[in-house]
Order: C-alpha cells, then structure tokens, then sequence
C-alpha cells in the first residue's frame, strides 16, 4: 500500500510538471488554455490524493478550490476576454519553443539539485513535491518570460501559483488560513490582470507587451 | 534436437515478420480510409503491389553508381534483421542475445544512411531535399530515442530487448511516470520515423511536403518493392517495439509448450491491429504539420526522455 501511495502521488506530480511543459510548448492560446485548465485539475488530483493520504481534511478544501477556480472559471474568463476582444491567437514567443524547453529541462535538474540537499531530512516524497514545485514555479516564471502575449503572461503567473499549491501540500502542517489567502490574492491579481489587459488593448489595439517598451521613456 | 527447434522458431518470426508487414500497413489504410467515409482498397493490397512491383523492369538513371542498385538490398536486409531480432510473439529466441536495443537502433540508423546516400546519388533535387529533410529529422529523433532506451535500461537493468519483456511482462513495475513518458515519446520518433502523419504524409507526391517519398522518387521495378517492403517491415519493428517494452502481456518463452507459443502468436497480431487502428485513427485527427515545426514536435520527445530520465533519478533518490 505504501508503495502504491507513492507511486500515485509522483505520478500526479510528474503530471502537474509535464503541464508546464505543455504551456512551455503551446502556440495557440485555446490551448494554452486548455492545458493550463489540465494543469489545474491534475493539481486538484494531486492535493486531493495527498489529503486522502495524510487524513488532512482541509486539502480537500484546497483542492476543490484549485479545481473549480483555476480548472474552470480563470480559464472560461480567459477564454471569454480573448473571444470579446478578439485578440490575435498564435503567441509570440521570443526565444524558439525548443530552447524554451530545453532551458525548461535546465530548470529542472537545477532546481532537484538545490531542493535534494536542502530538505535532506524531509521525507523522500515532500522532497520530491518541493523539487517539483519549485520547477512548476520557475517554468511559470520562464513562460512569463518567453512569452510577449499579455494573457500567456497570466497563464504563466498561474501556473506559478499552482507551483506554490504542489509546495504547501507537500509540507505537512500548511494552515488553512494562508492557502485562502492565496487563492484570494490570485483572485485579485487575476482582476488586475482583467484591467491591465483591456487598458493595454484600448492603447494599443494589442495584446502584445512589447508595445508598452516604447513607454518606457528611454531613447532606442 | 533443441537446436533444431531454436532455428525454427527464429525462423518463423523472420518469415512472420516479414509476411505480416504488408497487411499491417494495408489495414492502416484500410482503417484510415474507412473513417473518411471511404471503401478504402482490400487488406492485402500492399501484396499485390509488391508483386506487380517485382515484376516490372528497374529503370536505373543514366548517371547512378553501383551505390543506387546497391541501396536497396541493404536498406531491406538491415530492417530486416532488426525486426527478426525484437521480440514479437516469444522471448528468448535464439538469437536474443544479439537483441540489444541499441543494435537495433544501429541497424536502423544504417538503413537511413543507405536511403539518404541512394537519394543524393542520382543528382536530382527531391533526392538531395529529401535526404536532406530526412537527415534533420533523424539527427533530432535519434537523441529522443537513446533517452527512452536509457530510461528502460534505467528501469530493466539490462538493454536486452528479450530481457526487458520478461522483466516487464513479470514484475511489478507499478505505476510509472518515467514508463509513461517514455512511451509517449517513443510514439512520437516512431511517427517520425516511420514518415506518418503529422511528420510526413506516406500517401502524397506533393514536394513541399513529402520527405520519405522524396528519396525514393527515383527507383522503380523490385528495387521500389524493397524499399517499400522495407517501410511496411520497419512500421511492424516499432510496433512491435513499443508492444514488446509497454505491453509485454501474454508472450511466450522459446522454452514453453507449442501451444502457448501460437497464443503468443495470436495475442501479437490482436496487438497489432489494435496499435494500426489506433495509428490510422491519429492520422485522422491530426494534421500534417509544416517542416518546420517538426524540430518542435521532435524537440517535446527529447524534452519527454529526459524529464522520464530525471523522473527516474528523483523516485530512486539520486
């Protein structure tokens, strides 16, 4: 049974990193979409899975949230913003998709190296969930990077925040009142994104962040 | 006696191999032409194309060398006797022990070198555009698929093919993510590889598009029927392939009893419609993809063999 156990969670794990490397990949902003959906749901699973295993009942608040926010309403708003607005939908990226993955991969060995001496005492599975969270968390931040798109910006910054969900279940004792907390500060930042967008779109007539350079003040 | 017996049945999985190739591409194409709503031709209609093939004249350029007349024989007799060597109905053959998976992927590697030389022989641009699309995209598929053999050799502790079905057909594995991956990427340099859709298109003459077909553009009579029988023999390896490493369930040992040994049979060819139905099905839904993603699609099967690698290193604790 504890082998079973083990297997599942690093199964939902891996799933919930192997996401992240699909936003990593995807062109299309449906599909990114749809794949940060996924992500979300493979989340819901992987906490629900470890509040079934820890007897912890509050994950399973956590999870439910994870699902039904970020599995469905962030997503369906997305997709509603991108359809009223029409936004242009092949994402711009700035470096190669295959470089970006790479650098992905780079990400990963780098973060299991500096997450396996450090939690040395923890126990081999939460040693596991940090490294792979720490990985979700800084893929989000290279999607961030790689992408010029503004909702792609969003869906990486998500992602990052279901990095830092995969973290706090996988340390045992995370109260309830921080994991709130942080659902309801990704909340808010999803409305300032909202705002953020369709001011950006009302300037420039695109969704493009590059446009925002030009702003900035300094000569080219 | 026993000797015998051992080159028997290799034999008969030389001679199965062999036989079973057109059909499986033929029910790809008889499948695929059935979910676009047509009658699509007979099962065995890749047979009757390989004789009448064999049976018309082998026009050679004026300017080819022996290299071009050459090709051929080679491309055909490497793939063959790599997919003589993957387990397909019975572990433990007699020549197991020569199935290394990385001699396979050698002698495959050998007939892709023979096929992009005979491309650029002749002079003409589509061999040359061909050889040199091919080259790409197997000089991207090949790291992917070192990866998925290190991950099963990881895994299996040997890179013996026959070894490896028996380790996976009888132990425990659980429930793996690196397996997962790795199957998913072994899929993908299979379709690669193998010239299917979304990488290439085996049923057009179109050039921008075509990459296999444009190597071959220029051979005709038995040499195009063994190049042909070549591809149908090199779609049955990798299916083979993926069944003998992920689904090694219900083969027979060269030991056992004649009858399990004709179940083993039996449960093969079931795997394999099973995996022609489920490639032709692909081909349905997916779209040929422009060259130039192709590095992409390519790159995700790298990017999958080492996270499995990595997944693999993380679950044994480094």
């Amino acid at each position: 049974m504890q082998g079973f156990n083990v297997d599942t969670s690093h199964f939902l794990a891996g799933a919930v990193l192997v996401c992240s490397f699909a936003l990593l990949y995807q062109a299309r902003l449906f599909a990114l979409l749809n794949v940060f959906a996924v992500q979300s749901m493979m989340l819901a699973l992987a906490v629900g899975w470890q509040a079934h295993v820890q007897q912890a009942g509050h994950l399973y608040i956590t999870a439910a949230l994870a699902l039904v926010m970020k599995g469905m309403i962030i997503p369906g708003a997305l997709r509603r913003i991108v359809q009223n607005m029409k936004i242009h939908r092949t994402i711009e990226t700035v470096v190669s998709v295959n470089l970006a993955m790479l650098a992905g991969v780079g990400l990963t060995i780098l973060s299991i190296m500096v997450v396996f001496p450090i939690a040395r005492m923890a126990g081999g599975l939460a040693r596991e969930d940090l490294a792979f969270a720490l990985t979700i968390i800084l893929i989000g931040m290279l999607v961030m990077i790689t992408r010029r798109n503004a909702i792609s910006q969003i869906i990486g910054f998500m992602s990052l925040e279901n990095g830092l969900i995969l973290a706090a279940t996988g340390a045992k004792g995370m109260p309830l009142v921080v994991e709130v907390s942080v659902a309801s500060s990704v909340l808010i930042a999803f409305f300032v994104f909202g705002i953020f967008i369709f001011r950006i779109r009302e300037h420039f007539d695109s969704v493009d962040v590059d446009q925002l350079s030009a702003k900035r003040g300094d000569v080219e | 006696m026993e000797l015998i017996v051992g080159l028997f049945m290799q034999g008969l999985q030389m001679m199965l191999v062999l036989l079973v190739a057109p059909a499986l591409v033929g029910l790809v194409r008889k499948v695929h032409a059935r979910l676009l709503m047509r009658r699509g031709p007979s099962i065995f209609q890749p047979y009757r194309d390989l004789l009448r093939l064999t049976r018309k004249e082998a026009l050679v350029a004026k300017n080819a060398s022996w290299l071009f007349r050459v090709a051929p024989y080679l491309i055909f007799s490497s793939v063959w006797v790599a997919s003589a060597l993957v387990p397909t109905f019975a572990t433990g053959l007699i020549f197991n022990w020569l199935a290394d998976i990385l001699a396979i992927v050698a002698l495959l590697a050998t007939a892709r070198f023979a096929m992009a030389l005979a491309g650029m022989d002749v002079g003409t641009s589509f061999g040359g555009l061909g050889s040199s699309r091919e080259m790409t995209i197997s000089s991207l598929a090949e790291p992917a698929m070192l990866m998925i053999v290190f991950t099963i050799a990881l895994v299996a502790g040997t890179t013996q093919l026959s070894a490896i079905a028996g380790f996976m057909a009888h132990q425990p594995v659980g429930l793996r993510v690196s397996l997962g991956l790795a199957l998913v990427s072994l899929v993908i340099v299979a379709v690669a590889e193998n010239a299917r859709i979304p990488v290439d298109n085996p049923a057009t003459h179109l050039e921008l598009t075509m990459i296999h077909e444009a190597m071959v553009l220029e051979y005709s009579g038995r040499h195009l029927a063994l190049i042909e029988a070549a591809a149908a023999t090199k779609l049955l390896l990798y299916m083979s392939l993926i069944i003998c490493l992920f689904f090694p369930f219900g083969v027979a040992t060269a030991e056992g009893a004649l009858g399990a040994q004709f179940a083993g049979i039996v449960i093969w060819l079931v795997k394999l419609s099973i995996g022609a139905l489920l490639l032709a099905f692909g081909e349905t839904v997916v779209a040929k993809m422009r060259l130039f993603r192709v590095a992409e699609f390519l790159g995700v099967a790298l990017v999958l063999g080492l996270l499995s690698m990595i997944f693999l290193f993380v679950l044994k604790g480094l």
